[in-house]
């Protein structure tokens, strides 16, 4: 089927004054990226969509919202019954931040184990590392729209954190709230920040693919790219892997939606915010426990608010604490074994977040934010000192091609 | 592999949920129909609950997020509506000469609740305030356990040793176990239209099916569309799949 000659005639006019297509051309079809990147590679392009489905969903609930203390809770459940599938919608936004964690957690880890972070790329690391952080902001201030118990308590405990800023403290949090207490101007505000974020979101994404492109993809060896014998086109090798992969990832997330709605909720949010009535336990979403627990974790509050913070920004000097010159766990023997104990680390501060600060829980919680820390500020710099890498294969095309000669030796 | 760890993950967490949180409380790990994939309600224990909520519950608790027009999704017809709508009184207005006047319900009002407000409320029930039920069963873990336990956990002497104040009821399910409001449910406290034998289990259950579809009215059609979606997913993600190997078997 040949391209008609008008289409082709006016491809070209439009690509000469405006070159869309050369662009999409250039990063998304012949756009070269290594050929030895696992399915650990699609979690980043399914965070994109994602965040278009969020953008996209939540575009459709500020239609039916109203951010008013007395209406709030109400608009919610209006939508939930009377507007034609706002059910869908709601249910698709909360399971979809929710997947967006889990997605971007999981990328994170990627980046940790496959040393995505080392030169050239620091950048593009510190910039998903601002990308989570506009996240972390975006999901909490969303999470006060409904005005249920949770919404409304979190957001109280969260915003008084910055009292413990000295001198000021008290007035930035007055100066947050828009006034003495969590009240309808900052739901107001809230909503307001919960729509604008998102947008902040994407155009950080814009800025961490323009630094991927500038270098292109780190890949499981790695190693770089050496020419074009290590790398094949994106169009249509990973389209396709990262179609299918969305496919497995729709059918995990749609299952929530359709399936269990609520598993990430907490049932107080179904009960309107009541100003004079403090739930029994106070949690956070699942994505935010094991900051909880770190916050917790340190007696004083000033310095637990500096740790919790710290626990974020530590990420931002990652690249200068591994010394390391070699990037992928895979060569790293010793790195290798305390990347997984970090992982399990992270899911036991997680386990100490949704639980009450009492008994073994305080300590287990100390030990937990303690090795957080000693892994980035004692272990990291210290491994990239004395650790003895394995040797590296010559080119990713050279592992690619032994690997593939020893499968077909095997069968 | 790695796709059947994926797969074994999402099953263990969607299986783990509502298990898990069955097991605090001492709830009674009641069977319902509208847990489950193809979860529905029955249409004769929504008539029935509704009968129970309308005659005993309502004159206490609200149901203020449920219109009576949506009492055609549990298989009432026009007049039958109207009929329940029409026994109650809503203020409207203002009329033309400024005034607001009393006007009986219709099916687009929403149920009117027995009290004008909280403080109302509380002074009619010694102090206590009957919330609204309308989210009940989704504002707790586990709601629907919980209410079929609140409603037949009421015990006519507590334990031994137990102490409780003055006008509070043992109940072995609630927060505490002293609960202001009395055992709402007596054997036969309804006449049901179908005939049923009303006892406090059958009232209780039949209460909590019916809330459980106010709390959550789209959860039929929820599950409905989920089913398809997903068979669709599955082919799509399969010939997705297919689709990968044969690109990339020209690599290899």
């Amino acid at each position: 089927m040949a391209t008609p000659k008008w289409i082709k005639a006016t491809v070209e006019w439009v690509d000469y004054r405006l070159p869309v297509f050369s662009f999409v051309d250039h990063h998304l079809v012949d756009y070269p990226t290594p050929r030895n990147l696992n399915y650990w590679w699609n979690f980043g392009s399914l965070a994109g969509i994602v965040l278009v489905v969020m953008i996209a969903t939540g575009i459709f609930l500020a239609m039916s919202y109203t951010p008013h203390v007395d209406h709030a809770f109400q608009s919610v459940e209006r939508i939930m019954r009377d507007v034609n599938y706002g059910w869908l919608m709601r249910y698709l936004h909360t399971n979809g931040a929710s997947m967006f964690f889990v997605l971007v957690y999981i990328h994170i880890f990627r980046g940790l184990y496959y040393g995505s972070y080392k030169a050239p790329r620091e950048l593009l690391w510190i910039v998903g590392v601002l990308i989570l952080f506009t996240m972390m902001a975006t999901a909490f201030v969303g999470y006060v729209l409904p005005w249920g118990q949770m919404s409304f308590w979190g957001a109280t405990v969260i915003t008084n954190l910055f009292s413990a800023v000295p001198l000021v403290g008290d007035q930035i949090v007055t100066w947050l709230w828009g006034g003495f207490v969590v009240s309808n101007p900052t739901l107001n505000r809230f909503f307001a920040l919960h729509y604008l974020l998102p947008f902040v979101i994407f155009g950080l994404v814009f800025v961490h693919m323009w630094a991927l492109h500038t270098h292109k993809s780190s890949n499981p060896l790695g190693i770089d790219i050496q020419g074009p014998q290590d790398t094949i086109p994106f169009h249509p090798y990973y389209t396709v892997k990262d179609l299918f992969g969305l496919g497995v990832f729709l059918f995990v997330y749609l299952s929530f939606v359709f399936f269990a709605p609520d598993f990430f909720g907490e049932p107080d949010n179904y009960i309107e915010a009541n100003p004079l009535q403090t739930p029994p336990h106070i949690v956070p979403e699942w994505y935010f426990l094991p900051f909880y627990a770190i916050l917790r974790a340190i007696p004083d509050k000033l310095l637990g608010v500096v740790a919790m913070f710290g626990s974020i920004g530590i990420l931002f000097v990652l690249p200068w604490l591994d010394r390391s010159p070699v990037r992928s766990a895979r060569f790293r023997p010793f790195y290798k074994q305390f990347f997984w104990l970090f992982v399990a680390d992270c899911l036991v501060l997680g386990y100490v977040g949704a639980n009450p600060p009492e008994g073994s829980f305080i300590l287990i919680g100390r030990i937990a934010t303690f090795y957080y820390f000693f892994h980035f500020i004692v272990l990291v710099p210290l491994l990239g000192l004395f650790e003895k890498p394995r040797p590296l294969p010559q080119s990713i095309s050279a592992a690619v091609t032994a690997r593939a000669a020893a499968a077909k030796g095997a069968s | 592999m790695r796709r059947i760890l994926i797969g074994a993950i999402a099953v263990v967490l969607l299986a783990g949920g509502p298990a898990a949180a069955a097991e605090e409380g001492g709830l009674p790990a009641h069977k319902w129909s509208f847990t489950g994939p193809f979860g529905h309600f029955n249409r004769g224990a929504l008539q029935r609950g509704f009968a129970v909520y309308h005659q005993i519950c309502a004159s206490c608790h609200g149901l203020e997020l449920v219109a009576y027009r949506n009492l055609a999704d549990i298989g009432f017809d026009g007049t039958k509506i109207a009929e329940i709508a029409a026994g109650a009184e809503v203020q409207d207005g203002p009329n033309e000469q400024g005034d607001m006047y009393m006007r009986q319900a219709r099916p687009a009002d929403r149920f009117v609740s027995p009290f004008p407000n909280e403080n109302a409320a509380r002074t009619a029930n010694n102090g206590a305030y009957p919330p609204d039920l309308s989210l009940a069963v989704k504002a707790r873990k586990d709601g629907s356990n919980y209410l079929y336990g609140l409603l037949t956990g009421f015990r006519e002497q507590p334990p031994a040793g137990v102490k409780m104040t003055d006008g509070m009821y043992y109940n072995t399910v609630f927060p505490g176990h002293q609960i202001a409001m009395p055992p709402p449910l007596a054997d036969d406290a309804v006449a049901y239209d179908d005939g049923t034998a009303a006892s406090v289990e059958q009232m209780a259950e039949d209460v909590t099916v019916f809330l459980a579809w106010a709390a959550e009215p789209n959860l039929e059609a929820r599950k409905r569309m989920g089913i398809k979606v997903l068979i669709f997913l599955v082919v799509l993600t399969g010939m997705l799949f297919a689709l990968k190997r044969q690109v990339w078997s020209k690599l290899h």
